[in-house]
C-alpha cells in the first residue's frame, strides 16, 4: 500500500473532513489504485523542464501563445462596492454586520 | 412531431416575420420542460418569471422598432455551477442547496444583454466533478438519445436540455472534458474555449488553471453565435485574456480546402471502441474530401494526461472547496468548537467524489509530497503542452474521438473511480495545454448513440476550429 490508515487519517484532518470508519477503508483502497496509477508520472525525465502554473504566459505556454494573451491591468480608482446586505443576507448565522460563528478564544 | 429544433437563426427569423412573440416561444419551452424534465432531470431550477420578463422585454422593444439584438428571444439553459442573481445556484451539492447568488456571471449578463432569455439552471455533477452526471445530490440526468445511459458529465444537464429540445443552447462547464464529452455523448456540438477567452467571473471554482466556460448547441452555427456574446476580456476577471474577438460568424464561410488535419496515433490506440473508431475514420475521411489533407502525428505524453489531470485538478479543487465551511454561505451543520462546524458541514455537505477529490489533492499538496506529485504534474503538464506546441507547427488542427466509447449505462462505473477518470482519456490532454476543442457529432453506433469528433486548434483559434466543424456538419457530418 502507497497510503496508510494513519496517512488518510492526517489529511481528512487537514482537509476538515472527518470520514467514519468505512469511509477512511474505502477511501485508502481508492486513493492508493489513483497513486498507484498517478506512478507513471516517474517514468518520464522531467529534469529541466519548467513546472507549468498558468496557460497564456510564461515560456510554457503552449501553441500560439499571443503576448497580447497577458492580463491587462485596470485603472486603480476607487469603486462602490455596496453588497455588504446582501451578502450576509445568504449567512447561516449573522449579525448586523458579522459573521457569527463558534466561539474560538477561551478565556 | 419531427419539425426541425430552433436554433438561434429560426428564432430570428420567426420574430422578424411576427410568427411567434419572444413570450409565447418562453411558454412552449418551458411547457417542454416541464413535460419531459420528471424523466430526464436535466433542469434543477426553473426561472419561468425571470424568462418571461426578459421576454416581454424583447417583444416590447421590438414592437417599438428597435432592431433584435443578436440572440433576441434564444431560450438557454445555465450550468448550475454558474452564479445567477436572485436564482438559486447548488452546485448540484447539498452544501449550497439554498444558496442564492447576489450577482450574476459576466457570461450570464453578457446572454441577457444580447436578448437571451434564461429558462433555468442545469443539472451536472456536484461542483463538476465527474463524467457521467451522477455523482450530483439532486439524482442523475437520463440521456434523451437513450435513456438507460449516462448523460457524460459534469455538463450532462446542460447537454441533455440541448439534446432533448428543452433549451436552444446551454452554457456548461469545461475542467477536463466536462463540455466535449457530454456533448459527444448527447450528439450536440459542444466547445470548450481556449483558457481564457470567456470570462469565468460568478463561475464557482472547481479548478482554476484548467475551468473554461463553454456552449452546447445544437448546430455550429449556433456555437459561434453564443461564443461571440460571452467572448472577450472582463475587468472582473483578470485571467480573461485581452485578445480581440473576430467575427466567427464570418469564419464559418472560409473554406477548409488545404487544411492540414493532424491525426495523432496515441488516440486511436487500445481502449478504443471499434465502432467510435470507424466512426471517426468516416469522418476524417469526408475532411479529406473536402480538401483536408490528413496528417499522421504523434503526440508521446498523451499517455500521462490522466494521472497529470487527476493530481493537479484535484490538488486545485481541494484548495477551492476549503471555502465551503459553513461560516459565510450555504450549509451550516452545529459544532462545539469552530473546526468541529468545518468538519461537520463538510461532511454532511459533501458527495463522495468531492470527498475523495479533496482527500487526493490535500494529500498531494501535503509536506513531503508536494514534489513528488503536484510539482512533478506541473511539469509533465508541461510536456503535454510541448506536444500540442509541435504539433500545430506542422497542422493547422488536431482531429480525434472525443471518447474511447459512446454513453455507457448508469451505474456501470459507478463501482471503480479510477475507471469513471479514465474515460476523460481523449478530453484531459486539450484541458491541460489550454486549446480550444469541440465535439461535433460523427455518426452513430449501430444500436444508434451518438458518437463525437474533436477538432483541437492552437490557442484563439476557435475561429478555426468552429470553420471545420461547420463545414463537417454541412457536408453531412453527423449521419457519416
Amino acid at each position: 500500500m502507497k497510503i496508510t490508515r494513519e496517512d488518510v487519517l492526517r489529511v481528512a484532518e487537514l482537509a476538515h473532513l472527518g470520514l467514519t470508519g468505512e469511509e477512511v477503508e474505502a477511501c485508502q483502497r481508492e486513493l492508493d489504485a489513483i497513486l498507484t496509477y498517478v506512478d507513471r508520472l516517474n517514468e518520464l525525465d522531467v529534469s529541466g523542464v519548467e513546472p507549468m502554473a498558468q496557460v497564456l504566459h510564461g515560456a510554457s505556454a503552449g501553441a500560439g501563445t499571443p503576448a497580447e494573451g497577458q492580463p491587462e491591468l485596470r485603472e486603480d480608482v476607487r469603486r462602490t462596492c455596496d453588497v455588504a446586505a446582501a451578502v450576509l443576507a445568504q449567512a447561516p448565522d449573522a449579525d448586523v454586520r458579522f459573521f457569527r460563528v463558534p466561539k474560538v478564544i477561551d478565556k | 412531431m419531427s419539425t426541425a429544433p430552433w436554433t438561434i437563426a429560426s428564432v430570428r427569423a420567426a420574430l422578424a416575420q411576427k410568427r411567434i412573440s419572444a413570450r409565447e416561444l418562453t411558454t412552449e419551452f418551458l411547457g417542454r420542460i416541464k413535460r419531459r424534465n420528471p424523466e430526464l432531470n436535466a433542469y434543477l431550477t426553473l426561472s419561468p418569471e425571470r424568462a418571461q420578463t426578459q421576454a416581454a422585454r424583447v417583444d416590447a422593444a421590438f414592437s417599438r422598432g428597435e432592431p433584435l439584438p443578436p440572440l433576441a428571444g434564444v431560450p438557454v439553459a445555465i450550468k448550475d455551477v454558474i452564479s445567477t442573481r436572485g436564482l438559486r445556484t447548488t452546485c448540484a451539492s447539498k452544501i449550497l442547496e439554498s444558496y442564492v447568488p447576489p450577482y450574476d456571471a459576466t457570461a450570464v449578463e453578457r446572454l441577457e444583454a444580447a436578448g437571451a432569455v434564461i429558462l433555468g439552471k442545469t443539472n451536472c455533477d456536484e461542483f463538476a466533478m465527474g463524467g457521467s452526471n451522477e455523482n450530483s445530490a439532486y439524482g442523475p440526468v437520463r440521456n434523451p438519445v437513450a435513456t438507460d445511459r449516462v448523460p457524460g458529465g459534469s455538463s450532462g444537464g446542460s447537454a441533455a436540455a440541448v439534446a432533448a429540445e428543452l433549451a436552444v443552447a446551454a452554457l456548461g462547464t469545461d475542467t477536463g472534458g466536462s463540455i466535449r464529452q457530454p456533448g459527444a455523448f448527447c450528439g450536440v456540438p459542444a466547445l470548450m474555449p481556449t483558457y481564457g477567452r470567456v470570462s469565468r467571473y460568478g463561475l464557482v471554482a472547481f479548478a482554476s488553471s484548467l475551468d473554461k466556460i463553454g456552449p452546447f448547441t445544437t448546430c455550429v452555427s449556433d456555437t459561434a453565435a453564443i461564443l461571440a456574446t460571452i467572448a472577450g476580456h472582463d475587468h472582473a476577471d483578470s485571467t480573461s485574456a485581452a485578445v480581440p474577438v473576430p467575427d466567427y460568424a464570418a469564419e464559418l464561410e472560409k473554406p477548409v480546402q488545404g487544411l492540414r488535419i493532424g491525426v495523432p496515433e496515441e488516440y486511436f490506440g487500445q481502449g478504443l471502441d471499434p465502432e467510435v473508431g470507424a466512426k471517426i475514420e468516416a469522418g476524417i475521411a469526408l475532411l479529406e474530401g473536402l480538401g483536408c489533407r490528413r496528417v499522421p502525428l504523434k503526440m508521446p505524453h498523451t499517455n500521462y494526461a490522466i494521472a497529470t489531470y487527476y493530481v493537479l485538478a484535484t490538488a486545485e479543487a481541494s484548495s477551492n472547496l476549503a471555502r465551503y465551511d459553513g461560516v459565510r454561505y450555504g450549509l451550516r451543520a452545529q459544532g462545539a468548537t469552530l473546526v468541529e462546524m468545518y468538519r461537520h458541514t463538510r461532511d454532511r455537505g459533501f458527495g463522495p467524489e468531492v470527498k475523495r477529490r479533496i482527500m487526493l489533492g490535500t494529500y498531494a499538496l501535503s509536506a513531503g509530497y508536494y514534489d513528488a506529485y503536484y510539482l512533478r504534474a506541473q511539469k509533465v503538464r508541461a510536456l503535454i503542452a510541448r506536444d500540442f506546441t509541435s504539433a500545430f507547427e506542422t497542422v493547422d488542427a488536431i482531429v480525434t474521438p472525443t471518447t474511447p466509447t459512446p454513453a455507457f449505462r448508469l451505474g456501470e462505473k459507478t463501482a471503480d473511480p479510477l475507471e469513471m477518470y479514465l474515460a476523460d482519456i481523449f478530453t484531459v490532454t486539450g484541458s491541460l495545454a489550454g486549446v480550444p476543442g469541440i465535439s461535433v457529432p460523427c455518426g452513430k453506433t449501430q444500436t444508434g448513440l451518438p458518437v463525437g469528433m474533436q477538432i483541437l486548434g492552437p490557442h484563439f483559434s476557435e475561429g478555426r476550429v468552429l470553420q471545420i466543424g461547420h463545414a463537417f456538419e454541412k457536408a453531412g457530418g453527423s449521419s457519416v
